[in-house]
């Protein structure tokens, strides 16, 4: 379903983030990204959501060539393709919870009525239901990630990414949002994890990519452990 | 450097765009506060300053000669009070007679030697001071100069023995208006002498009761009955004002608004640098800076741009003031060189000062913040703020972009309102001074008598016409070739003549007119044109100064028979300073039968080719002796002035208005690009992007525009009836009333143009803006 090509990302005159980076990913599986700081984890999940285009080599996702969309063409494919969770949540603000969960259904042009539903029911199987109409600076961290989740599965993404989506957690909250993940990953939904936590990789992978300066260091199947 | 310097500095250069608009904002205000200062200080008191450089005089008293010596009146200059004096100069009164044209009117003449002097020092403005006699200098003001082409024209005085000549060598501008013409002192006695005049200074003379006190100490140590006529200056600068006090109405509004909106802008401007700085003065308190340094160091991040810019608006102000009051001085009939030097302090000190005071007041604010919430705010606008909006607005069925664009300008409740308010000023401003062009032009316009005028004369060449003394056309032969022209739509024939009315001292003009389209020259504010003899029509200046209304009937004393005549309409002519009667010739034959048109003002039906016209009518004219003049339709200069100046002001005020626009707009943008980068995590698109950013200005745009163009059109209608009522006339509706509603939404729609240009220019950049770098703004 994914797949990377001789990726290389470089930025500036500096060692590139990424260096020939191939790397295939079938559908319904949860792979989980391992790696030091600055290893290229992040850039990585952001060339698979067309949020950066590579220096060199392809990206394709679902048979789309995500690394020669144009930037309208980007946003239809993220919209349609891609849910993003992300470390510090990234809600907005000055939206309730739920307009927050409804906005990528909006943006694809879902009518209010209809976002409204779909909504109301995710945010029921998170157990966030009853913060609906609360503004997310009053929910606790875990909270604000489960709505950051059900914000991203909106629009019933064939792939969920998740850069580091426990680290601004305490492990109590980690532990509820790995048991989401393993749960969704249950489901068949297709994941890609980025984590410094093995804990949590462990738990939600079914297959470990570990980068070391911007190279594969190691590809792993949790199956092989 | 210090580690403040080098905060301030790294500051500086990391809002570059914000530094930027702080200098060109302060550079702005400055400019217009230098301009619209000097102006407002030239124009308050014009009458004054030149009343000032002129040494004018405060009182100018006439004395019989018969009761009084000369040397008597030398030795007045020591009475008690008197600073200074002048005279004593002989006085004459001729009746000159300009060639074939009707008669000037009485001229008070005084024999004087030199323009200069302690007191009422005569200013030239053309030609030079007589020297000898057989040399006059007008008056410049007076109604007898007519401009340059006076100078060189010979006046021959028939009624005196020996049928005097006097060749006008000059104009002169007499502040304290002393004399309507000078002659050298011996040429007096060929003019049948009438009295002396003296000039005097007083120690005191702001009041009424002290000008009085003046003249009593004066009359004192003369002779009874001595002292004849006196006129003080202060009934003449309350005449005077009339004209200068033109240019305070518009002049104040400008001045008003600049201040406003430099206010608005400055603050704005700063405030706004301090609040998105907010998360950067936490970093700098965390490392150890105190609350004292940070403030400073933000107060000088301000200060430095505005420096910067004030100076440079400073020298821009001075120097576009300079070409302005060289023109206005002709209007004043002043001589100053540049901007008053207290003028540039004042606006330097007034703006740097609000630019700090603002600055420290938003610097403050940070300087108190506790660390750990200067660290926390910073990505969004504070929450809180406005979200019942956003909640509202989410309800709208639009698009989602659009109904989150709506929504933007609620987050920020003050700067919104700032930007509201700058848009609407510039939109006022704009609405103006298009409006006040459009009034004056409509001024023009009803002052504009005809198409083509028809006067008494021989053309010789193009430009040449010959009046030769005497001859008199033949009106019903020249009447009889304008009716018969091709394109002659209709006529009025006029004659000025001379009547006087108790109410009034002095020669009044009356107008007489004959035929069916008189009334097409004038604007009637009230009543009703004249339908037949015994009526007139008369301008407001008419009715104020001799009390009198429409309907009222007043008696004219005309070749010194007195006729009734009623007035029935009140109609907008400047001619004669607003004094000119108008009147069917029939009301005045009965007193002077031999009274017939001079001059024949022709109307053409639309579509006529003037040119071609004129050309026709000028040869079927010839042999009758008339000639085709032209319509005078020459711009008065001090129109042109206003014009020019309305246009500089209201540029820049729509400047100031544009960048204050632009720096929200930058700001905003600044501040939600994290908020950007995650819409198009979610997958918002750049249209969508686009959309979103405009709509969060239309809202400000079309309420600064909906409270701009009224209050604009308010401005200009109450400011254009103020200049008319500070000239003395009541202006008609039709000078007042220039814009036509649609015209007018058209401007209030360009505050929303403004906003959204602005806005565009940055959508775009936000639109293109890479998310993963917006992302990373944790
Ligand atoms: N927009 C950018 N401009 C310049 N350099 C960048 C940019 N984004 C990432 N880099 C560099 O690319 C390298 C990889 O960054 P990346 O964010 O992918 O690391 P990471 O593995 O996600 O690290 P972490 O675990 O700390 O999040 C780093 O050296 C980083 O400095
Ligand atoms: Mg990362």
């Amino acid at each position: 379903m994914i797949e990377l090509r001789d990726v290389t990302r470089r930025y500036g005159d500096g060692p590139p983030a990424l260096r020939d980076v191939s790397l295939t990913i079938a559908a319904g599986e949860a792979v989980a990204i391992l790696g030091p700081s600055g290893s290229g984890k992040s850039t990585l999940l952001n060339l698979v959501a067309g949020l950066d285009a590579p220096s060199a080599g392809s990206v394709s996702v679902a048979g789309v060539r995500v690394d020669t969309l144009s930037e309208a063409g980007s946003a239809r494919y993220r919209r349609a393709t891609i849910g993003m969770v992300f470390q510090f949540f990234n809600l907005l603000d000055d939206l309730t919870v739920a307009d927050n969960v409804m906005l990528p259904a909006q943006l694809a042009g879902m009518s209010r009525g209809a976002a409204e539903r779909r909504a109301a029911e995710l945010l029921g199987t998170l157990g966030v239901d009853r913060h609906a109409t609360a503004y997310p600076g009053r929910l606790s961290g875990g909270e604000r990630q489960r709505v950051a989740v059900a914000r991203a599965l909106m629009n019933r993404p064939a792939l969920l990414l998740a850069d580091e989506p426990t680290g601004a957690l305490d492990s109590a909250s980690g532990e509820d949002v790995q048991r989401l993940l393993a749960d969704l990953h249950a489901d068949g939904q297709t994941i890609i994890l980025v984590t410094h936590d093995t804990a949590l990789a462990n738990a939600c992978a079914t297959r470990t990519v570990r980068l070391a300066d911007g190279r594969i260091a190691a590809d792993t199947l949790a199956g092989a452990r | 450097m210090s580690a403040l310097g080098r905060v301030v500095r790294s500051g500086v250069g990391r809002r570059r765009v914000q530094t930027v608009v702080i200098g060109l904002v302060v550079a702005i205000a400055v400019t217009s506060s230098v301009l619209g200062g000097t102006l407002l200080v030239a124009s308050t008191a014009p009458f004054d300053r030149a009343f000032g450089q002129q040494h004018g005089a405060h009182l100018t008293a006439h004395f019989d000669a018969t009761k009084v010596t000369a040397e008597q009146l030398a030795a007045s200059a020591r009475a008690a009070g008197v600073s200074g004096a002048a005279g004593p100069f002989p006085t004459a009164t001729i009746d000159p007679g300009d060639g074939d044209r009707e008669p000037i009117g009485p001229l008070l003449v005084a024999g004087r030697a030199e323009p200069s002097g302690g007191v009422d020092a005569v200013t030239l403005t053309r030609g030079r001071w007589a020297t000898k006699p057989g040399e006059i200098v007008l008056f410049s003001d007076g109604r007898f100069a007519g401009g340059s082409r006076a100078v060189g024209r010979v006046w021959t005085l028939e009624d005196l023995p020996g049928a005097p000549a006097l060749t006008i060598v000059g104009l002169a501008r007499s502040i304290s208006g002393t004399a309507g013409g000078w002659v050298v002192p011996e040429q007096i006695a060929a003019l049948r002498p009438d009295g002396y005049q003296m000039l005097y200074r007083f120690t005191a003379a702001g009041t009424g009761a002290q000008v009085d006190a003046g003249r009593a100490a004066v009359a004192a140590t003369l002779p009874a009955g001595a002292l004849t006529a006196s006129r003080s200056w202060l009934t003449t600068r309350q005449e005077a004002a009339g004209e200068a006090a033109l240019f305070v109405p518009f002049l104040m509004a400008f001045g008003v608004i600049g201040l406003a909106m430099a206010v608005l802008i400055v603050g704005n401007v700063i405030a706004g640098a301090v609040s998105t700085g907010t998360h950067r003065i936490g970093v700098l308190k965390a490392l150890g800076f105190s609350p004292g340094q940070v403030v400073r160091a933000h107060l000088a991040q301000a200060l430095i741009p505005a420096s910067v810019g004030a100076l440079l608006g400073l020298v821009a102000g001075n120097a576009i003031a300079a070409p302005v009051l060289s023109q206005t001085n002709d209007v004043y009939g002043t001589s100053d060189s540049g901007v008053e030097p207290w003028v540039d302090a004042a606006v330097l000190a007034g703006v740097l000062g609000l630019v700090a005071v603002t600055a420290l007041v938003a610097a403050s604010r940070a300087g108190r913040l506790r660390t750990v919430d200067a660290l926390a705010v910073g990505r969004t606008p504070s929450a809180g703020r406005g979200r019942w909006a956003a909640r509202l607005t989410a309800r709208i069925p639009l698009p989602r972009p659009v109904t989150l664009g709506l929504a933007h300008p609620f987050a920020r409740p003050v700067r919104s309102a700032t930007i509201v308010a700058a848009i609407a000023f510039g939109t006022a401003a704009v609405v103006f001074s298009v409006g006040l062009a459009a009034s004056l032009q409509r001024v023009q316009d009803a002052e504009g008598l005809a198409d083509v005028m028809v006067e008494a004369g021989q053309r010789e060449g193009r430009d040449r016409v010959e009046r030769p003394a005497g001859t008199s056309m033949d009106t019903a032969a020249v009447l009889g070739a304008i009716t018969a022209q091709a394109g002659t739509r209709g006529y009025c024939g006029t004659v000025r003549a001379p009547v006087s009315t108790p109410a009034l001292t002095g020669e009044l003009e009356a107008l007489a007119t004959s035929g069916g389209n008189c009334a097409d020259s004038y604007r009637l504010v009230n009543g009703t044109w004249y339908t037949g003899p015994g009526q007139m029509v008369v301008a407001t200046p008419f009715l104020t100064r001799t009390g009198t209304a429409v309907g009222d009937t007043v008696t004219l004393t005309s070749g010194g028979v007195p006729v009734a005549v009623r007035i029935v309409g009140e109609a907008f002519n400047t001619e004669h300073d607003g004094l000119q009667i108008l009147t069917p010739i029939e009301t005045l034959t009965a007193a002077q039968p031999q009274l017939r048109p001079r001059e024949f003002r022709v109307y053409l039906t639309p579509g006529t080719d003037v040119t071609h016209y004129s050309d026709e009518l000028d040869v079927a004219l010839a042999p009758l002796g008339a000639f085709v003049g032209m319509a005078e339709r020459g711009t008065p200069e001090a129109i042109l002035i206003i014009n020019g100046l309305t246009a500089l002001l209201s540029l820049l005020l729509v400047a100031v208005a544009a960048l204050g626009v632009l720096n929200t707009v930058v700001l905003e943008t600044r501040e939600r690009v994290h908020d950007l980068g995650v819409h198009k995590a979610l997958g918002m698109a750049p249209r969508q992007t686009i959309a979103m950013v405009i709509a969060s200005v239309v809202v400000t745009g079309l309420i600064g525009g909906a409270l701009g163009a009224p209050a604009g059109l308010l401005l200009q209608r109450t400011i254009v009836a103020e200049m008319g009522w500070s000239a003395g006339f009541r202006l008609p509706e039709s000078v007042l009333d220039t814009y036509h509603p649609a015209t007018l939404v058209v401007f209030g729609l360009g505050g929303l143009v403004i906003a959204v240009l602005g806005a565009l220019l940055l959508a775009g950049w936000a639109a293109r803006t890479q998310t993963a770098t917006a992302l990373r703004t944790e």
